[in-house]
C-alpha cells in the first residue's frame, strides 16, 4: 500500500500537515531559524548536509552551463524564428502590433476585474503580488532583450508596459455600460490579434511558426472546445438516457486515447472524413484534433463544477417557477463555471504544453525550431542542440509557470472549496 | 357529496393538468432524445459516407485482412523479424508499451511519494529542493524532456571505458545501460515454487501473530517475523531445488558492458523521462492529500505520543492515500498514454509500430481504429484495477 521509500524518509520528516501557507510564519532570529529548520535532530542535520550539497552541486552545474559554457549565439541569431517561425520578415511589425493589442487587452481585463472586485488594496501590496506572479515572464523578457541587444524590442517592451498600465487605469474607472463595453472589447482582443497578423496583406496562419504557433493552437483549441465541452457536460448530467450515453461514450473514448496518436491520425486520415476537395490544411487538422480531445477533458471539469452547485439552488429556482432551461442558464451554469475556472486554466496550461506535440507531424512550433536550427550551415556539427532545447524548455516553462501561479491566485480569490 | 357532472373529478383534473403535447414533459423527453439521436446519427453517417466514397475513389480496401501480411521491417531490441505478420508486430508494440508503463508506474510512484512527503518536511533545504524540482519539471512539456533525455543525455553518455557505475547495481555508457537483474536458468517453474513456499510461510506467520495479538495484546511484529519466515522458507526451498534463481550483475569490461539486464537507449531515455515527469505530478497529489488530512488527526496522534514516523505511517498516510487514489489512477493512465510520445525517439511501442506499419503500406484508417481500440482496452483495464482498489478502500473506511 504505502511504498518502501516512506519509512526511511520519515526519520527527518515532520509527519504533520504542512505549515498553513495562509498563516504568517513566525519570525525567528537567524540562529534559532537555522536550528528549527535545518538541524532539529541528528538525522535532520544529515539530510541538510546531503541535500544541501546536492542542491549546491546541481545549482553550480546549471548556473555554470547557463552563464559560462553555453554558447547562446545560436539562440540569439534565431530568436525571431523561435518567436514567429518563418513569418515574413518584412511584416514583423504585425506580431509586434498583435503583442501590443494583447498587452492592452490584458491591462484592460485586470483593471475591469479590479473594478468589479471593489476597493483595491494598497499600492505596495499590489506591486508585490504582481511581481510575485509575473517574475518568470519578466525573466523571459529580460533574457530576450539581453539576447537581441538592439533598441527596437526594448522600445516595444516599454510601449507595452505603458499600454498595460494605461488600460488598467482605464478599466478601473469604467462603470455600468462602459464596463460592459470594456468586457466586450477584451473578448474581441484575440480576434483583433488574428486579423492584424493575417489579414490586409499579412501572413495566413499556414505560414506561422514558433511561439506564435504554439499560443495560437492553444488559444484556438481552448476556445473552440469550450462550447462542445459544455454541451457534453450537460449531456452527461442530463436525465435523457440517449444524451447521457452518447456523452459518456464520447468522453471516455477520447480520454482513453493518447493525444499523439490522435494528432497522427488527424493529419493522416482527417481528409477521408470530409468531402473531397475540402481537405483542410495541417494547422486546421491539428486544431480540430485539439478541440475534439480537449473537449472531453473540459466536459469532465465542467461536470465537476455542476456537481459542486448545491441542490438547494435548483430547488429554490424551481420553487420560483423558472423553466429548466432558465434554471440551467441563469442559476446552475454561472455558479458551476465559476467553480471550474481554476481547473479550466489548468487544462489550458496542459493544452499549451501539448502544443509541442505537433512536433511529430513537423509543424514549425518552438520544439521543431529548436530541433532544426542546430543543422543550419553555421552551426552544423557543433552540438548546439543542448542550448536550443534548454531555451525551448525555458519558453514553455515561463508560459505554464506564470499561468499556474495565476490559476492558484484565482482559486484563492474565488474561494473554491471554501464554501 | 355527489357528483352530478358527467365527468368525474379525477378525469377533470387529469384533463386540466395535461398540457398540450408541445409543452408536455413526457412527450418532449421522447422528442428531444429522438432529435439528439437523429443529429448525431446524421453527422456520423455523413462522416462514414465520406470515408466510404473517399476510399472507394482511391481503391483502398476497408477490411482488416492486411494484418496477416508480413510486416516488412525489423524491430530493434526484440526478436521480431521482417517476415512475421503485422498483427505480431502490434503485439510486440503492446508488449513494449506495457514494459515501459509498468516499470514507469512503479518508479514514478516511489519517487513521487518521496518528493511529496519531502515537500512537507520540516527541513527547509529538503522542502525547497523538492519544491524546485516539482515546479521546474511540471511546467515543461514531456516531449521536450524525452527528446532532451535521449539526444542530449543518453546518447552522449561516456564510452564503456569511463562508464558511470554504481558497482553491482547499474552501469551507464554509450555501449549500453544495464542494471542488476535476477535470472532464471531453469525457467520460471522452480523459481515460482521458491517464491510460493516463502509467501505461504510468511502468510502463515502473519496470521498466527495476528491471532496471538488479538488474543493477548502482545506486540505482533507480523511484518518483521513474516519477513524472517519468508527468508527462511524461501532460502530452504532455494537450496533444496538447486539454486533456480541467479543474479546477473552488469560490468563495464573494457570496451563492452557485460551481464545485467540491458536497456536500449530509447527505452532508458523514455523510462527516465516518464518517471521524472510523472513523479512531479504525483508529488503534488501526495502533498495535497496529506494536507487535506485534518490537522486534528496529527495533533491527536502527537497527544498519544506517537513518533513522527509512526504518525506518518499509521495516521496521516493511510488517510491521505484514500484521497489520493483517484488522481493517482489518473496519473497512471496518463503515464501509459504518454509512453506514445516515444514516436519522437523511435522506441517501438504501439504508436510507433502503427506509424511504421502505415509507412509500410497498412491502410491508415483501419490501423488507427485498431490502435484506438487497443489503447482503450489498456486504459479501461487500468481504470478498472484502480476502481477496485478505490472501492475497497472506501468500504473499509466507512
Amino acid at each position: 500500500m504505502t511504498d518502501p521509500a516512506v519509512p526511511s524518509l520519515a526519520a527527518g520528516v515532520d509527519a504533520g500537515p504542512a505549515p498553513d501557507p495562509t498563516q504568517p510564519e513566525l519570525r525567528l532570529p537567524p540562529r534559532q531559524w537555522v536550528k528549527a529548520n535545518l538541524f532539529r535532530t541528528p538525522a535532520d542535520g544529515i539530510i541538510t548536509v546531503v541535500v544541501g550539497s546536492l542542491l549546491a552541486y546541481f545549482g553550480y552545474r546549471f548556473l555554470r552551463f547557463v552563464l559560462v559554457t553555453a554558447e547562446w549565439e545560436i539562440v540569439r541569431r534565431n530568436l525571431t524564428t523561435f518567436m514567429v517561425g518563418r513569418y515574413d520578415r518584412t511584416q514583423l511589425w504585425r506580431p509586434s502590433a498583435a503583442v501590443s493589442i494583447g498587452a492592452a487587452g490584458a491591462g484592460l481585463l485586470a483593471g475591469l476585474l479590479q473594478g468589479v472586485a471593489g476597493p483595491h488594496r494598497s499600492r505596495a501590496r499590489t506591486v508585490r503580488s504582481v511581481a510575485g506572479r509575473t517574475w518568470p515572464l519578466a525573466l523571459l523578457v529580460v533574457a530576450l532583450l539581453a539576447l537581441t541587444r538592439s533598441l527596437g524590442p526594448l522600445l516595444l517592451v516599454v510601449i507595452d508596459i505603458a499600454l498595460i498600465l494605461g488600460c488598467r487605469a482605464l478599466g478601473r474607472r469604467l462603470r455600468g455600460r462602459g464596463r460592459t463595453a470594456g468586457f466586450v472589447a477584451v473578448a474581441l482582443v484575440p480576434v483583433a490579434m488574428v486579423i492584424v497578423l493575417s489579414s490586409f496583406g499579412g501572413v495566413p496562419w499556414g505560414g506561422w511558426g514558433g511561439l506564435l504557433l504554439n499560443v495560437f493552437l492553444a488559444a484556438a483549441g481552448i476556445s473552440l472546445c469550450f462550447p462542445l465541452g459544455l454541451v457534453l457536460a450537460l449531456g452527461r448530467r442530463s436525465n435523457l438516457p440517449v444524451a447521457r450515453v452518447l456523452s459518456v461514450a464520447y468522453i471516455e473514448l477520447f480520454r482513453g486515447v493518447p493525444l499523439v496518436a490522435l494528432i497522427l491520425m488527424g493529419v493522416l486520415t482527417l481528409g477521408f472524413f470530409v468531402p473531397q476537395g475540402l481537405a483542410p490544411g495541417d494547422i486546421v487538422r491539428v486544431i480540430a484534433v485539439f478541440t475534439v480531445f480537449t473537449s472531453a477533458y473540459v466536459a469532465e471539469i465542467v461536470r465537476g463544477g455542476l456537481q459542486s452547485v448545491p441542490r438547494g439552488q435548483t430547488e429554490a429556482a424551481k420553487a420560483l417557477g423558472l423553466s429548466p432551461t432558465r434554471i440551467t442558464a441563469f442559476i446552475v451554469l454561472p455558479q458551476a463555471l465559476r467553480a471550474s475556472i481554476p481547473a479550466l486554466v489548468g487544462q489550458f496550461i496542459s493544452l499549451f504544453k501539448d502544443t509541442s506535440l505537433v512536433f511529430v507531424v513537423g509543424l514549425p512550433e518552438v520544439l521543431r525550431v529548436a530541433f532544426i536550427i542546430p543543422q543550419q550551415a553555421d552551426f552544423r556539427g557543433q552540438g548546439r542542440l543542448t542550448e536550443t532545447l534548454v531555451f525551448a524548455m525555458f519558453v514553455f516553462w515561463v508560459g505554464s509557470y506564470t499561468m499556474s501561479r495565476e490559476s492558484q491566485r484565482l482559486e484563492r480569490r474565488f474561494g473554491v472549496g471554501e464554501r | 357529496m355527489t357528483t352530478t357532472s358527467p365527468r368525474s373529478p379525477a378525469d377533470a383534473q387529469r384533463n386540466a393538468t395535461r398540457p398540450p403535447p408541445w409543452r408536455d414533459v413526457r412527450v418532449l423527453r421522447v422528442v428531444a432524445q429522438v432529435v439528439v439521436l437523429a443529429v448525431v446519427g446524421a453527422i456520423l453517417a455523413w462522416l462514414l459516407n465520406n470515408v466510404r466514397s473517399g476510399l472507394a475513389g482511391l481503391g483502398i480496401d476497408t477490411g482488416f485482412s492486411y494484418l496477416d501480411q508480413s510486416a516488412g521491417f525489423q524491430v530493434p531490441g526484440s526478436d521480431f523479424r521482417a517476415g512475421q505478420s503485422r498483427m505480431d508486430a502490434i503485439w510486440v508494440g503492446l508488449g513494449n508499451t506495457l514494459r515501459v508503463s509498468v516499470a514507469g508506474i512503479v518508479l514514478a510512484t516511489v519517487l513521487g511519494v518521496a518528493l511529496g512527503v519531502a515537500r512537507l518536511s520540516g527541513n527547509f533545504l529538503l522542502r525547497t529542493g523538492a519544491r524546485l524540482y516539482v515546479e521546474a519539471i511540471r511546467n515543461i512539456p514531456l516531449l521536450i524532456i524525452i527528446i532532451f533525455a535521449y539526444l542530449v543525455v543518453v546518447l552522449q553518455l561516456p564510452p564503456a571505458v569511463e562508464a558511470i557505475e554504481i558497482p553491482g547495481v547499474l552501469v551507464l555508457s554509450n555501449r549500453g545501460n544495464s542494471i542488476t537483474w535476477p535470472t532464471l536458468p531453469d525457467g520460471a517453474g522452480p523459481a515460482l515454487v521458491v517464491a510460493l513456499v516463502g509467501l505461504v510461510a510468511a502468510a502463515a506467520t502473519a496470521w498466527w501473530r495476528t491471532r496471538r495479538f488479538d488474543a493477548t495484546g502482545i506486540p505482533h511484529h507480523r511484518v518483521g517475523l513474516g519477513l524472517v519466515a519468508f527468508m527462511v522458507a524461501a532460502g530452504a526451498a532455494f537450496v533444496a531445488l538447486g539454486h533456480p534463481i541467479g543474479i546477473t550483475v552488469p560490468e563495464a569490461d573494457g570496451r563492452l558492458v557485460a551481464g545485467g539486464m540491458r536497456m536500449g537507449p530509447e527505452y532508458f531515455a523514455l523510462l527516465v523521462s516518464l518517471v521524472l515527469y510523472t513523479a512531479s505530478h504525483i508529488a503534488e497529489i501526495v502533498r495535497g492529500s496529506i494536507q487535506s488530512v485534518p490537522r486534528g488527526q496529527d495533533e491527536a496522534a502527537k497527544a498519544v505520543a506517537l513518533s513522527s514516523g509512526q504518525r506518518l505511517r499509521f495516521v496521516v498516510l493511510p488517510q491521505a492515500f484514500r484521497i489520493a487514489v483517484p488522481p493517482l489512477a489518473n496519473q497512471y493512465l496518463n503515464l501509459t498514454k504518454n509512453s506514445s510520445l516515444a514516436v519522437a525517439i523511435s522506441y517501438f511501442e504501439l504508436t510507433k509500430i502503427t506509424g511504421d506499419l502505415i509507412a509500410n503500406g497498412s491502410p491508415a484508417l483501419q490501423s488507427f481504429a485498431l490502435l484506438i481500440v487497443i489503447y482503450l482496452g489498456v486504459s479501461l483495464s487500468i481504470a478498472m484495477l484502480t476502481n477496485l482498489v478505490n472501492r475497497r478502500l472506501t468500504l473499509v473506511e466507512r
